[in-house]
């Protein structure tokens, strides 16, 4: 279990606990937490669960994975610590985790 | 006006096996779909990845499965409307009027959504005022590339479509390439060409940029790009293109008086009806208790959309369920011989 914090666009933050082996993608998703479209479902397809990870995470969680950063072009203002939501599994090690949301994802 | 027992809008795999149910029980339908090709987003977005959980599939691609579902069709006559988007839906009495963003349109007591998350469109840019440049000096593809003769273009992007094009159009006009990054995704050769002409000077190679600002009134005279440590250069330019790959939005569909939640349709599930009789939705963009987002989940909920099509397609018959391994109606359909 990890507390993650998404912060919205306008500064909105959730807070939640997300269970150990979900993606941070489904975190928001079952928490109904605005932001996070996730129009694939998980496939890394598309690009739509693009998060920020603030600079201090960003080296602490897993590695893209080969082809995240081909999706990653194609998102709404990439940036330097841009990742996909869905391709970072939640453990205890993350918790505290906090997330920017882009203004938009498409 | 096309006259239809059943419009079909999506072309992806519950699109068309859906239509081929349709065939089978002696319905005729019609496809409309804004992508150019079909397949949908087992074309657009995964041609390559193997998928493992088709029933009796033990394993195919997004492609070979679009391919299989097209060779099922073959016994068929079915009209494809491809590069066309449906646009409007409104009910006529008993029919619907259906039409596209070409002019097409269809009159038909049966439309079944099968559009997946939506239709593809191409992902813009987002910096201040990209609106007012679009279609004149902004492109997101290409029709005619000789309007860029002579002229300075600069192409964002980093997959096949934006390499492509810089390396085409390099042969007669200034080209700036621009890429978030260092990495291209485009094919090995395609890269290799685009670092080679940048050693001639006829690509003006930029990686690690974005677009940061457009400047110019009624047409885009130069960009302001800029890389990570905020270091920004100005480009002259003519055109911009942005090749980003395509995005899903649910587009005109939330505008036909279904009921969507989180852009999905509701449906019940003996028929795969929304709200509105004789419209339909199946696969992905569908939505009921325990909706699993599966293939094999579009192919269940079209086959029985399509026997609910018959009721109001052909309403003084009555429809009778046959078997494809014994019925002569459904032999002759398809055009095989049996006893």
């Amino acid at each position: 279990m990890a507390k993650i914090t998404y912060i919205e666009h306008n500064g909105t933050n959730h807070t939640v606990d997300v269970q150990n082996g979900l993606t941070v993608m489904e975190g928001a998703v079952q928490n109904n937490i605005p932001g996070i479209d996730a129009d694939c479902g998980g496939s890394m397809a598309c690009a739509t669960c693009h998060v920020y990870v603030k600079e201090d995470w960003f080296d602490k969680i897993n590695k893209k994975n080969e082809g995240e950063d081909d999706m990653l072009d194609q998102a709404y203002e990439p940036k330097k610590n841009s990742r996909l939501s869905c391709q970072i599994i939640v453990s205890d090690d993350l918790d505290g985790l906090v997330v920017d949301m882009p203004e938009k994802q498409t | 006006m096309i006259k239809t027992d059943a419009l079909i809008i999506g072309a992806g795999p519950t699109g068309l096996f859906t239509a081929h149910q349709l065939k089978l029980i002696g319905l005729n339908c019609e496809i409309v779909d804004n992508l150019d090709k079909i397949g949908g987003q087992c074309i657009e977005l995964y041609p390559d990845k193997p998928i493992y959980d088709i029933p009796a599939v033990p394993e195919c691609t997004g492609e070979e499965l679009t391919n299989n579902l097209i060779n099922q069709l073959k016994p068929f006559d079915i009209k494809f409307h491809l590069s066309e988007r449906v646009d409007e839906v409104k009910k006529d009495n008993d029919k619907w009027i259906v039409k596209t963003n070409k002019g097409t349109s269809f009159t038909t007591p049966n439309v079944i959504i099968a559009g997946g998350v939506g239709s593809f469109e191409p992902r813009k840019f987002s910096v201040e005022g990209h609106e007012k440049f679009e279609n004149k000096s902004i492109l997101y593809s290409i029709k005619d590339k000789n309007i860029f003769k002579g002229k300075t273009v600069s192409i964002f992007g980093g997959g096949d479509s934006a390499l492509d094009w810089a390396v085409e159009l390099s042969n007669n006009c200034n080209v700036n390439l621009i890429h978030r990054r260092d990495e291209f995704r485009g094919a090995q050769a395609t890269v290799d060409k685009v670092h080679e002409l940048t050693k001639l000077k006829k690509i003006n190679l930029f990686t690690k940029f974005q677009l940061k600002k457009l400047n110019g009134s009624n047409k885009i005279e130069s960009i302001d790009i800029e890389d990570d440590d905020k270091n920004i250069k100005n480009l002259k330019t003519d055109y911009v293109l942005g090749f980003f790959g395509l995005i899903m939005q649910l587009g005109p569909i939330a505008n036909w008086g279904l009921n969507i939640d989180k852009k999905t349709v509701e449906v019940d599930t003996e028929k795969f009806e929304t709200n509105q009789k004789g419209i339909y939705a199946v696969g992905d963009i569908c939505n009921y208790p325990g909706k699993l987002k599966l293939i094999l989940s579009g192919f269940h909920e079209g086959a029985l959309a399509a026997r609910a099509c018959f009721k109001l397609a052909r309403p003084n018959e009555k429809y009778r369920f046959e078997f494809t391994t014994s019925s002569k109606a459904i032999k002759n359909r398809l055009g095989v011989k049996g006893d």
